[in-house]
């Protein structure tokens, strides 16, 4: 028994891993099986990662080694860290399955579909529960390979060129973050995630290499993670069919670039070593171009998609920009952020998917009026919306309200203004747009179709009341900011 | 029983192909199956041996060398057996979709293809210069005939061109060994290092001899021209064995005179030319194979480039380098194969490989296509998959020895061959108006797509199984640790 519950990451691994080979055995003929399969490896895995959670909670860290070379193991394990991830990919992955059954019920290849969608997720779990450099990177790299066949799904002419420069930037960034891990094994021995870092005695002797190795790890995560000017991917990206793109900007590709800087930072060099290498405020600053930058580019969109991908750009920084600050409080902004970012951004997405699904809409003037037509998505969409700018108390308050009060802290005034500014430019994307779905008259004939589907509206429900709820209910204990204030606890 | 191993498994394949010949097409396909399952199993058993016991040798009639001939299985020719008996046992499976019934293009398949097995495990076990001339010979010989298999109209002047090639190399090669039977009065691997080494110019013309013959037969760049048209149009099963062991072979006697006879020779400069024929390989084959407009030409450069990888061995030469290049040789021969046998069941159903009149095959082809899929991402050195192990071997001992141009060199090759296999991939998903194939042919039977599935799955899991293998490969000759 003892055993096979210190092996729970290897398991929640497997229900997806082994959901994938069902699925793809199950092949097009079986659809009522496949979906049966979906649903139970989605059922499964969020009962697993319950008890992982509880098992944490009470201070237990799960592990598993599976040597692979005499100095060299793949190692799954399971902190606090791990679980704020790997819940929010669970719970999601089980409300993106339900809501891309209803999105492709009459579309062709979804074998082939929802098979990748899982192997995609066994990445994200893998991603989420590595404990060390090297097992990150086999998993960091599964992931790109196992969405590009999401990103070109569609298989026409536009997805092949997204997945082309998808698969461009993301390669190249992972080629870039191997030669860093290589040389990480090679300086120090070991790529072990240890809270504090495990780097702080080579900081006298190499301190130049170390600079260089960060430089090389930042650069391969940041092109998963879209900081500027390696985000160009995303917005093309946005092509794909929409469950795709919510569980891209939400869970899977962006969040495992951010989540393997957090564990650099962190659980490689330590903050102090960061800190005082004078790395945290290059981060600063590239996080806040980013944030800025993606904010201004997402107000020249003109499709509703693509305008939600620049805004993707700008607020996954948010967590980088936690990170760099350095200070504790702007560190529970910054991780926190990766779970209210995930509960907003997967519902604006759904709703998108909702818009285009029922009424054909992509761009963003073909809006007007949709609220009194699709009052439910509509009235989720503006929650998401609001959350996004931060009103309070909306889960992107919590975080901008953490960011500011840790950048205080730390003496970073300038990170203030880069909030307020973003917060602005925030408004200035959404308000006009929720403007228009509400007031202005419909452009369109009304043909007696009114909301989505139950398959889709069920999930974009869920996540919207979800978003809301992290933001209302923040002050309790298994909210997401109660949890991660248990990460940062135990982490300075 | 186990000193009788390495005999047995030279000589069961070797008696099976020319029994066949003289049984003409009686017992298709049922004899060179049983043959091939007995020299699997027989390589099983040695393999095994190897690894509890360490090196078995046997001096053939019991005459000792100098005089007699001597067969050796150490670690570095057990793995290369074990390749060979995986990938042989995987493409006799396969061979009996296209080459099962009863006809003369059958029995002439089944007999040079165990005549070719045998010589290859030959090679593998001999341990004097001489043996190996007249295997590499023996290898040659029945793989160019097996080229022509395909039919006279596009293969006779491939299979010319790998002949004059094949026979420049062995020429080169045969000079090496009489300079250095000169030079030690012995052919026997470990005796005639010190004469080899002591640097005078006949001892280099020697190694130089030895090593550029091997090098045409390896087909590393400048050399390499008679490589894609041979392997790019042979039958499907040829050109997995070609590809996977036939070449293999070549770089592995590189390795071996490297480590062994040419162990003693200060070559630091050699060294560094040897990695840099590897780096050229790779960025020309994959570059090559970037602008080919055929999938088998695709695969075929792709070989090109691959087995430059190994070459990299030479400059780095620490144990992690030695443990990289052999499992790269492994990885690549197993992938390399799985992706010659998809692309054989693309082309049997579609009846042509060119990649522009190719799209939605991932339905009717699910198998093959997932197997080139799952064979590309150890060629691509992503992880997991043995491709990924190996690349991360040589990164390691690139950066261990300070040498970060090889580094370099591995993440490009890595790129450009994702660069390469992408291009390939995109037209399983590409959706373009019209028929996916204007006449199809039957869709590959489970014997012609399981082989291939399975060895893509194999390169996959060898992401895994690292450890074992390396320790049956018992470490750098000679090094210190």
């Amino acid at each position: 028994m003892s055993a096979l519950y210190e092996a729970m990451p290897l398991w929640v691994l497997m229900t997806s891993l082994v959901t994938a080979v069902l699925v793809f055995i199950a092949g097009e003929p079986w659809q009522r099986l496949r979906v049966v399969f979906n649903v139970t490896g989605a059922v499964l895995k969020l009962v697993l990662v319950g008890i992982m959670l509880r098992g944490v909670h009470h201070g237990h860290e799960f592990a598993v080694h599976l040597p692979l070379l005499p100095d060299l193991a793949i190692v799954l394990r399971a902190d606090a860290l791990t679980m704020l991830f790997a819940t929010l990919s669970a719970v999601l992955w089980l409300v993106t399955t339900i809501y891309a059954l209803a999105y492709l019920e009459h579309a062709p290849n979804r074998a082939r579909f929802f098979g990748f969608f899982s192997l995609c997720v066994t990445a994200t779990m893998g991603i989420a529960t590595a404990g060390n450099l090297f097992t990150f990177f086999i998993f960091y790299e599964m992931l790109t390979l196992a969405t590009w066949p999401l990103v070109v799904h569609r298989g026409v002419s536009r997805s092949m060129t997204a997945g082309r420069a998808y698969l461009q930037y993301t390669l190249a960034g992972g080629a870039v973050f191997l030669l860093g891990v290589v040389l990480i094994y090679a300086l120090s021995g070991s790529g072990d995630f240890v809270a504090g870092g495990h780097l702080r005695h080579l900081a006298d002797d190499h301190s130049g290499m170390l600079i260089l190795i960060f430089v090389l790890l930042v650069a391969g995560l940041g092109v998963k993670a879209a900081l500027v000017p390696l985000h160009g991917w995303l917005p093309t990206a946005m092509v794909a069919p929409a469950p795709v793109s919510a569980l891209l900007h939400a869970v899977a590709v962006v969040k495992a670039g951010a989540f393997g800087i957090v564990r650099v930072v962190y659980d490689v060099y330590g903050v102090d070593l960061v800190q005082s290498l004078g790395l945290g405020d290059m981060l600063a600053v590239a996080a806040s171009i980013t944030i800025i930058y993606g904010s201004v580019r997402a107000i020249q969109q003109t499709d509703l998609k693509r305008r939600l991908a620049f805004s993707t750009v700008s607020q996954v920084s948010y967590i980088t920009l936690g990170i760099a600050v350095g200070s504790p409080l702007a560190t529970i902004g910054g991780l926190v952020h990766l779970v209210h970012q995930g509960l907003m951004k997967i519902t604006l997405f759904f709703c998108a998917g909702g818009y285009a699904e029922t009424h054909g809409i992509h761009a963003i003037r073909e809006l007007d009026g949709i609220g009194r037509r699709m009052p439910w998505t509509t009235a989720m969409f503006t929650l998401g919306a609001f959350g996004m700018i931060g009103v309070p108390p909306l889960a992107g308050f919590i975080t901008k309200w953490h960011l500011g009060l840790g950048a205080v802290s730390a003496g970073q005034y300038w990170v203030i203004l880069v909030l307020l500014a973003s917060t602005v430019l925030n408004a200035v994307y959404f308000l006009p747009l929720l403007h228009r779905v509400w007031f202005r008259a419909s452009r369109q004939e009304d043909n007696g179709v009114g909301e989505a589907p139950p398959g889709l509206l069920g999930p974009i429900l869920f996540t919207g009341v979800a978003s809301v709820a992290a933001g209302l209910f923040a002050a309790f204990a298994w909210s997401p900011l109660g949890w991660v204030e248990l990460i940062v606890e135990r982490e300075y | 029983m186990t000193e009788h191993l390495p005999v047995l498994a030279v000589f069961l394949p070797l008696l099976g192909g020319v029994l066949q010949f003289l049984l003409g097409s009686r017992g298709l396909p049922v004899w060179p199956l049983a043959v091939a399952a007995l020299t699997v199993g027989c390589v099983l058993l040695l393999v095994g041996a190897v690894g509890s016991n360490g090196s078995i040798e046997h001096a053939i009639g019991g005459w000792d060398p100098p005089l007699g001939i001597r067969l050796r299985a150490d670690g570095l020719a057990a793995v290369m057996l074990l390749l060979t008996a995986v990938v042989g046992a995987a493409v006799s499976v396969y061979a009996l979709g296209p080459h099962g019934k009863a006809s003369p293009q059958a029995t002439h398949f089944w007999a040079l293809w165990l005549l070719l097995w045998g010589s290859l495990n030959a090679l593998f076990l001999s341990a004097d210069l001489f043996n190996i001339y007249v295997t590499l010979e023996l290898v040659t010989l029945s793989a160019i005939p097996l080229v022509l298999l395909a039919g006279p109209g596009k293969t006779v002047a491939a299979a010319l061109r790998y002949l004059q090639f094949a026979l420049f190399g062995s020429l080169l090669y045969l000079l090496g060994v009489a300079i250095t039977y000169g030079l030690a009065g012995s052919l026997d691997l470990a005796l005639v290092g010190p004469a080899l080494a002591d640097g005078g110019l006949a001892a280099g013309l020697a190694a130089g001899c030895l090593i550029g013959g091997v090098l045409v037969k390896a087909a590393i760049v400048p050399c390499h021209v008679w490589l894609p048209p041979a392997h790019g149009n042979a039958p499907a099963a040829v050109s997995a064995v070609l590809s996977a062991l036939v070449v293999k072979a070549a770089v592995y006697l590189l390795l071996r005179f490297w480590t062994e006879p040419l162990a003693g020779l200060s070559g630091t400069l050699v060294a560094q030319l040897l990695g840099a024929l590897g780096a050229a390989a790779i960025f020309y084959g994959s570059i090559q194979a970037f602008r080919q407009e055929r999938l088998k030409l695709v695969v075929a450069y792709s070989t090109v480039a691959q087995l430059g990888y190994m070459l990299l061995f030479f400059p780095l030469a620490v144990s992690q380098a030695w443990d990289g290049a052999v499992y790269h040789g492994l990885a690549h021969g197993v992938a390399k194969a799985s992706l010659f046998l998809a692309t054989g069941n693309v082309i049997a159903y579609v009846g042509h490989d060119r990649l522009r009149e190719l799209r939605g095959l991932d339905r009717p082809l699910a198998l093959s296509v997932f197997a080139f899929g799952l064979a590309s991402v150890s060629i691509m050195g992503l992880p997991p998959s043995g491709g990924f192990v190996a690349k991360w071997l040589l990164l390691s001992a690139a950066v261990e020895t300070g040498q970060w141009w090889w580094a370099v060199v591995l993440i490009i090759g890595g790129l450009l061959a994702a660069a390469y296999i992408i291009r390939v991939l995109r037209y399983a998903f590409l959706q373009a108006p019209g028929p996916a194939v204007d006449v199809q042919g039957p869709v590959p039977s489970a014997v012609m797509a399981w082989p291939a599935t399975l060895l893509g799955l194999l390169a996959i899991l060898m992401g895994f199984t690292a450890a074992p293998t390396l320790a049956l490969l018992g470490g750098l000759p000679g090094a210190t640790s």
